[in-house]
């Protein structure tokens, strides 16, 4: 599906990296523990996370996820912003807890970036 | 070796942490290494920065690129790992909770690395340091 979707399925707010709107995501990964994003989660997919601190941008980063989606209304601050803004990061905040979340995209055919 | 970038990274310095394996990845896409290669790179090298400044008293990363591999040597100066064996295990770990509120410190660095990397060697002693050599084929 198209990200811009996943923001309208979502009701979620954009707050840098409009022009990925456009592209399609097929998977998503959703976990506060970012050791297992860098181990489990495959690239290119969509990153689900309550946890909100500049090493959830870096490791979106270096596992090549560049769409990452704060749940529980969780804001990441402007120098944060900033940083995703600079490293052409997807960033979007949603006020559905991580498990709607997660129900939501794979009810509508999202599925699941587990790297096996 | 063709290539040499030498990264400090310092106990602690959890603001810019990530800063080192964030050039590392630039460096790699600039020479044209495949985006497989320079995901596991990042990754590994992204996990030993976190290592380095959640476990150590300080150290370095070295990248070292070749024609046909590219290196990642991590050298610290302390505080040494009494247990290897132990540390290689998945799930386990002596990180705080201020580390792991960070969402790291669930004991899958170092097996992560290993996974990573086509070659993967740790050495350690306590009161001197640890080092790690980690070699990928391009």
């Amino acid at each position: 599906m198209k990200l811009s979707l996943v923001r309208d399925l979502l009701d979620a707010v954009v707050l840098s990296g409009e022009s990925h709107l456009e592209e399609e995501v097929h998977s998503g990964f959703g976990c506060d523990l970012m050791s297992d994003v860098l181990c489990f989660a495959k690239e290119d997919a969509i990153l689900l996370t309550g946890l909100v601190n500049k090493q959830v941008l870096n490791t979106a980063d270096m596992a090549n996820m560049n769409s990452i989606i704060f749940v529980r209304d969780k804001m990441p601050s402007q120098e944060m912003i900033e940083m995703a803004k600079e490293r052409n990061l997807l960033v979007m905040s949603t006020k559905y807890i991580l498990f709607e979340c997660c129900g939501i995209l794979y009810k509508n055919g999202l599925k699941g970036a587990h790297l096996r | 070796m063709s290539y040499e970038l030498v990264f400090e990274v310092a106990r602690g310095d959890f603001d810019t942490a990530g800063e080192a394996s964030r050039k590392i990845k630039r460096t790699l896409q600039q020479l044209g290494v495949s985006n497989k290669v320079i995901r596991k790179v990042s990754i590994a090298g992204y996990e030993s920065e976190m290592n380095l400044a959640i476990h150590s008293d300080g150290g370095k990363i070295t990248l070292e690129v070749g024609e046909e591999e590219l290196m990642l040597t991590i050298e610290d100066i302390g505080p040494g790992i009494a247990n290897i064996d132990l540390a290689m295990t998945a799930g386990w770990s002596t990180a705080g909770d201020e580390v792991r509120q960070m969402g790291f410190g669930a004991g899958m660095g170092l097996p992560n690395m290993k996974n990573n990397a086509d070659n993967f060697a740790i050495s350690s002693k306590i009161g001197e340091g640890t080092k790690i050599i980690m070699k990928f084929l391009v």
